[in-house]
């Protein structure tokens, strides 16, 4: 009896009228956990309870205590019927059960109804008395902490990085069994929401064991999922990255050294470290160079072996360790031997972060990626999934081989999604592979003369940037060079990586988002023709996808990608490649060559005046973008960086020949060759459509900037306001002209128009950066596509940006002109652009200010700021508001980043993971499809804030919205919408509070202070 | 290619005050869009039409739901779905219970019933505010005479604390309240040149003065009155009115009382030769008045009354606002000089209210 769950029924308030004649309620709680019920006493004829209760006490397994749910009902108490039920609330206790997070659970919550969503709210406090029991053969893993955050949180050090966990649970889906025939769509939403409750808590409870296992405290980067495969059952699955973390509980970490957050994350982790200078990272003989590559399986056969993953799955030495062999330089050997002895233990040395303490990542190698079409069966013994695990271990494996290709021991920055359509399934996972430093993931035994050698040798900020791969060797063509930072190594011509820029990683001017769009019809078929034709296309799309980013890429006069995530969708009738990553340049690779347009065979004049004609737009567009984004890297002559390196055997398949991946694996060769200009032929119509849309792509309005990492490279002087949000998109597809080339044009709109509204609704915060733009592409039916967005909104310091805003007016005058006469895309932009006085207020004073060039006095500055706020917006503030009543609702801020700007995070308090089923039969009553989503959406952010007040924070940080599933069916007048989202409740506190008097940014402060005024999130 | 669903959801939500006031107006989705075309918007921000439909439907949606809350402000501010900061939830509310001064007008005094809303067609007709910006307003109106209808205090205190209204829209509410509880006559002709702050500033001397309130807050009856309510005029106090008659109908004291005001304001009054001349008019007006208050139907003609009685009048023989002020000062002190009249308090109670009323309706 290793606990005891207390909880206790205080009051509710604003509860909806459940008795008409009286129009009032008697209402009466139940609180049920496990098996165990009570109930409060009926609190007649109110719609504000004042229940009091006494504690109800459940005596309670630990094991029970994380896989259970707490679970309130709110009912109305009926004499002569059935008592009928108002709502509930679902409490997640494992915050309780870890000593350093929460210790009580108290606050409103809201009351929800699947069918009728938040019905009032509820007032309880719930506490956990752990008692310690040691002598157990262990099935609980009470104690070890999880976090969404993808790197080793703030106010912890990461003594070890164990490295990959993983878990799946399987059932069969409540919604298809037989019962749910004859129970209310209420009844079967709710049995699914506590269903899914339950499994992920067993999930987290296995996936704690293993860590155990492993020796460690905490899972960082944890990211778990459902599958919702119809008829076939319901899986569960998450990974995560198993840590040994220490609580840094040195006053000095609180103080706030520094007011932006990127600094912040570079002092934060090692602080006890002997050697202060962790910076530098890397060992002395480097490698080089980027590498795309991927292979979709073609296995869609139902997979009957039942293979543990444990076994068969020993790594089949391959390219590896052969690779490291022949690489020049003994040291580099050892690093190797060392790194991989510590890695080769485990099975799969794949690590959830995107961002690393200093020093962790030594070399990266590129992105690595593997798709499998499969297949579902109908889940037959839930208690044991080995098939999905089999699937699994065959992605992951696949994987690993291809990071040995690249001369890579580990993958980094790693991920799985699946996309399911019928009884289709994709299973995707991707990574970067990349070479690590071995200190972090063994204890301590390492360490020594290695360590201090790689210190002296590495420069800062192109390290990771060197190839890891033999240059004699490579694993596919690309155009090396040495290293433009430190002239010692050699470096690729693009690198592309799912990780987020390392902090110290050297970066010219600011970075932007880009996205890949693409889309192919799919002829509808069943079963097996279905699959194998998804098979077939999957490596055109891959190839496509790859295409247009690199494209976009070289538009963008940018030489690296981050954080890049593509996402294949599919449908009954079309497969959907969304891919959006961050463009850099960095500092460390060569200076990309623009695109050049080669027409088909030579033929008349026109033609040729066409192809020209384009070709300066091309070259127009890649200077304009330079400017814009500030690009103007030091020129370096050619002497100092030698000659080009000689090409090793070009355009030898090497990856192919040398990989173990079986037959059914093809490799493509992703990369371009190592022309220095890009070139586009023309051959025919869909070239030309292509090349049309690469110009399509319009820049954010000045003031905005986008990206999908945690933050923009090139900005750090970040200011307090944030705003998160969500959008949602569903297009209806004619389906008279469902070409490929329509489909193109329809997905690309919707992304354009999309991202065009989210800068227009959000002008207020100019300047601002919309970070983690997360999108999500899903086919809900035949001839709909969803698009679903997650990001913030940050708003910066516009006096250091200055310079960019003021090369944008120039920018956006200067189109203006030369775009005039031109035929070209932007009808619309085009007539704004041209009006003198256009852009958005701000601007126009970056402009005067720019002119002004110098400092502002501090106190024009703060006029200079409230002016700033545009539209109408803004100007409430300066009105005086009357005074309202105190707000009881204390403000709670969400954010998919991992930290919130000018703020210290003080304190985790656990991972809030929340599912949400919603269902109306009135869908018109309610809205129509945006009303109702709108709505419960809203609600579902607040249940989420409500749940972080109750564990007494005041953010989500880490914040991910992992499921948007909508159906609808308006001949029923009937929608049903799925819900998960997942962050880590956290307490912040605000800077300027920490530390009274700064001295050292007035400016900051300032600004602060202004935006201040505001309470926002 | 059309747009199914679309939607934006903030963790902070978002209000645009533009388009909340287009909301407010009552115009539709189409017409909201078409007037913020027309305040050039797309020309600031360099958004398409499409866009700007887009963000239009999704702040209409959100007043939408909004909406059931400010029916009853306190909750806006307990609610948990919308995390808005407090000076934009003030200034929801503010926004939402504002009225348009034509409306006011058409409305105030007049009962809050069913019939009057069928009305409201007319209204907007008349006014060219929408049908829908009248019926909200109507709504209001109702919805803040209901809850405050039965309430012990004073009225505009129980307004703010129910529907945290700023001051001044507190006290334009009581005055609404107090309007159409005591269903005083505006809308005659005569009555057209008045505004709402002329009326608002009345109910406002009456509520303090001639309610049972006033009397609660009167150190001489403590806690005497039960119902202590702000919405009802006194009725003992009208009651008592009727002694005042005795001013106009007793000769010697109307003589009196015309003497002494005249040897005061000799020489100080431009139209000296007018009031002279017009005295015993105008006491008489002032006085039966006074008189005749015991009757529902004669309280609710007290401003016609007054207008035509006293306002119209001075009015046409040109008074100065400066004389008429001196007048009523002087007419209303001497009463005390009288040694015959009793009824100085009585007097002071309804002069000293009415003295205000007149000079806030003596205008053109």
């Amino acid at each position: 009896m290793p606990g005891k769950l207390k909880v206790k029924i205080v009051a509710g308030r604003h509860l909806p009228v459940m008795d008409r004649a009286s129009d009032l309620t008697d209402a009466f709680v139940e609180v049920k956990f496990g098996n165990t019920t009570f109930k409060t006493d009926v609190y007649l004829k109110s719609l504000n309870p004042q229940w009091n209760s006494e504690w109800f006490k459940f005596e309670v397994d630990d094991e029970d205590l994380q896989d259970e749910p707490l679970q309130i009902t709110v009912l109305d108490h009926d004499t002569y019927s059935a008592n009928d039920a108002i709502g509930k609330v679902y409490i997640d206790i494992d915050p309780l059960l870890y000593s350093e997070a929460a210790t009580v659970i108290s606050g409103w919550f809201p009351i929800y109804d699947t069918i009728h969503g938040i019905r009032g709210e509820i007032n309880v406090v719930v506490k956990v008395d752990l008692f310690n029991d040691l002598n157990r053969f262990r099935q609980s893993s009470c104690g070890v902490k999880f976090f969404c955050t993808t790197s080793i949180p703030k106010c912890y050090r990461a003594v070890i990085i164990h490295g990959f966990v993983e878990e799946l649970v399987v059932n069969e889906d409540p919604e298809y069994q037989w019962i749910d025939r004859i129970r209310t769509p209420r009844a079967s939403n709710e049995a699914r929401q506590r269903l899914i409750s339950l499994m992920s808590g067993e999930l987290q409870r296995k996936i704690g064991l293993k860590v155990l296992e492993m020796r460690g405290n905490a899972v960082v980067g944890y990211l778990q999922c459902f599958d919702l495969e119809g008829e076939s059952g319901l899986v569960v699955r998450a990974i995560g990255t198993a840590c040994t973390l220490d609580k840094l509980s040195s006053p000095a970490a609180f103080l706030p050294a520094c007011n932006s957050p990127s600094k912040e994350m570079k002092e934060l982790p090692f602080n006890e470290d002997p050697n202060p200078n962790t910076h530098s990272s890397g060992p002395s003989t480097p490698l080089k160079n980027q590498t795309y590559s991927f292979s979709p399986s073609k296995s869609y056969s139902r997979q009957s072996s039942s293979s543990d993953t444990d076994l068969s799955l020993t790594p089949k030495t391959g390219m590896g360790s052969g690779s490291a062999g022949k690489e020049g330089g003994p040291f580099k050997a050892l690093l190797r031997q060392q790194t991989q002895s510590a890695l080769e233990q485990r099975e799969f040395p794949f690590f959830t972060l995107t961002a690393f303490p200093p020093g962790f990542l030594v070399h990266v190698g590129g992105v690595v990626s593997a798709r499998s079409v499969k297949l579902l069966d109908r889940i037959h013994n839930p208690d044991e999934p080995e098939t999905r695990d089999a699937w699994w271990a065959e992605i992951r494996q696949e994987i690993k081989s291809h990071a040995k290709a690249l001369g890579c021991h580990a993958v980094v920055g790693y991920s799985e999604s699946t996309s399911i359509c019928e009884e289709v399934c994709i299973l995707s996972a991707s990574g970067t592979a990349a070479v690590l430093n071995p200190r972090f993931l063994q204890d301590g035994t390492v360490e020594g003369c290695l360590e201090q050698r790689i210190e002296e040798n590495l420069p800062a900020g192109c390290g990771f940037c060197h190839i890891p791969y033999d240059e004699l060797n490579m694993p596919f063509p690309a155009h090396l060079t040495y290293c433009y930072n430190c002239r010692k190594q050699k470096v690729p011509d693009v690198l592309f990586t799912t990780i987020d820029l390392p902090t110290d990683a050297t970066v010219v001017g600011k970075g932007c988002l880009i996205q890949a769009r693409l889309c192919r019809l799919k002829k509808k078929a069943q079963a097996e023709a279905n699959a194998t034709a998804i098979s077939n296309l999957l490596p055109f799309m891959e190839y496509e996808v790859h295409t247009q980013l690199m494209n976009k890429l070289k538009l963008k006069g940018m030489n690296a990608l981050f954080g890049l995530r593509i996402q294949i969708t599919v449908g009954e009738n079309m497969l959907m490649g969304l891919a959006s990553a961050t463009a850099v340049y960095l500092a460390a690779l060569p200076m990309p060559g623009g695109i050049q347009i080669a027409g088909k065979t030579p033929s008349d004049g026109s033609y040729e005046q066409h192809i020209s004609h384009m070709q300066k737009k091309i070259s127009d567009t890649i200077a304009k973008n330079k400017e814009l984004y500030e690009i103007n890297p030091p020129e370096i002559s050619e002497e100092i960086i030698g000659s080009p390196i000689p090409e090793p055997k070009q355009r030898s398949r090497l990856l192919r020949s040398q990989s173990e991946s079986s037959d059914e694996v093809t490799e493509l060769d992703l990369s371009h060759g190592k022309k220095d200009a890009f070139v586009l032929e023309i051959d025919d119509t869909d070239a030309m459509e292509d090349v049309h849309s690469l110009l399509t792509d319009v820049p954010p309005p000045s003031g905005f900037y986008s990206c999908n990492t945690e933050i923009m490279p090139g900005i750090n002087n970040w200011t307090s306001e944030i705003q998160m949000f969500t959008s949602v998109r569903v297009i209806r597809l004619s389906s008279l002209n469902l070409t490929n080339q329509a489909l193109n044009k329809n997905f690309n709109d919707l992304c354009e128009n999309l991202l065009k509204s989210l800068y227009f609704k959000l002008r207020s915060m100019i300047p601002c950066c919309l970070c983690h733009v997360n999108f999500t592409v899903s086919l809900p039916e035949d001839e709909l596509i969803q698009v679903t967005v997650t990001a913030v909104a940050i708003t910066f310091d516009k006096n250091q940006a200055l310079q960019t805003t003021k090369t944008h007016i120039e920018k956006s005058l200067q189109r203006a002109s030369t775009d005039n006469e031109e035929l070209l895309q932007f009808p619309l932009e085009l007539c704004s652009d041209s009006l003198p006085s256009h852009p958005f207020p701000p601007a126009k004073e970056h402009l005067e200010s720019a002119r002004s060039n110098s400092g502002i006095p501090a106190a024009q500055r703060a006029v200079t700021v409230e002016k700033a706020s545009p539209m109408g917006e803004g100007n409430f503030r300066n009105r005086s508001a009357p005074p309202c009543a105190n707000s009881t609702v204390g403000v709670v801020k969400m954010t998919p980043l991992s930290f919130i700007p000018g703020a210290k995070i003080t304190k985790y308090l656990g991972i809030i993971n929340m599912f949400f089923i919603r269902e109306t039969t009135s869908l018109r009553e309610e809205g129509g499809v945006s009303g109702f989503l709108h709505a419960f959406i809203a609600e579902v952010f607040a249940m989420v804030r409500a749940h972080v007040a109750a564990l007494g924070g005041n953010a989500v940080v880490s914040y991910i919205m992992k499921q948007c599933v909508f159906m609808e069916n308006p001949n029923k007048n009937q929608a049903q919408c799925l819900i998960n989202v997942s962050g880590d409740a956290v307490i912040f506190v605000r800077e300027s509070e920490l530390e009274v008097i700064s001295t050292q940014q007035p400016t900051a402060n300032c600004q602060q202070s202004c935006a201040g005024g505001e309470v926002t999130t | 290619m059309t747009s199914e669903l679309d939607i934006f959801v903030g963790n902070t939500t978002l209000i645009d005050e533009e388009v909340y006031r287009l909301w407010l107006d009552g115009y539709s989705v189409s017409d909201a869009v078409a007037l913020r075309v027309r305040a050039g918007i797309l020309e600031q921000t360099g958004a398409t039409a499409a866009v700007l439909q887009s963000d239009t439907m999704d702040h209409y949606r959100t007043f939408h739901m909004l909406e059931r809350l400010l029916h009853a402000p306190p909750k806006l501010l307990h609610q948990l779905v919308f995390q808005i900061p407090p000076s934009r939830q003030a200034l929801l509310i503010e926004r939402y219970y504002a009225f348009d001064e034509a409306f006011v007008r058409e409305v105030l005094g007049k009962k809050l019933s069913k019939g009057t809303k069928k009305d409201l067609d007319d209204i907007s007709a008349k006014t060219g505010i929408t049908l829908k910006s009248c019926r909200r307003q109507f709504d209001n109106f109702k919805r803040v005479f209901k809850v405050v209808e039965e309430m012990r205090g004073s009225l505009a205190d129980n307004i703010q604390q129910h529907f945290l209204f700023s001051d001044r829209l507190a006290r334009d509410y009581a005055a609404i309240v107090f309007f159409a509880n005591n269903r005083f006559e505006t809308a005659k002709k005569k009555l057209q040149y008045l505004s709402f702050g002329d009326f608002a500033f009345c109910a406002e001397l009456m509520i303090q003065n001639w309610t049972l309130g006033a009397v609660g807050e009167a150190p001489s009856k403590p806690d005497s009155q039960v119902d202590d309510m702000d919405m009802d005029l006194d009725k003992e106090f009208l009651q008592d009115l009727k002694e005042l008659k005795v001013l106009v109908a007793d000769k010697d004291l109307l003589d009196l009382h015309k003497s002494l005001v005249c040897t005061a304001l000799r020489g100080k009054l431009g139209v000296f030769s007018e009031m002279e001349a017009n005295f015993k008019n105008l006491s008489r007006g002032l006085v039966n008045v006074a008189a005749k208050l015991t009757h529902n139907k004669d309280v609710r003609d007290l401003f016609v009354d007054l207008v035509e009685k006293f306002v119209e009048p001075c009015r046409s023989d040109h008074w100065p606002l400066g004389d008429v002020r001196l007048f009523l000062n002087q007419y209303s002190v001497t009463v005390h000089s009288l040694d015959g009249f009793r009824h100085q308090a009585l007097w002071d109670r309804y002069m000293d209210t009415l003295r205000g009323c007149l000079l806030r309706l003596y205008h053109d």
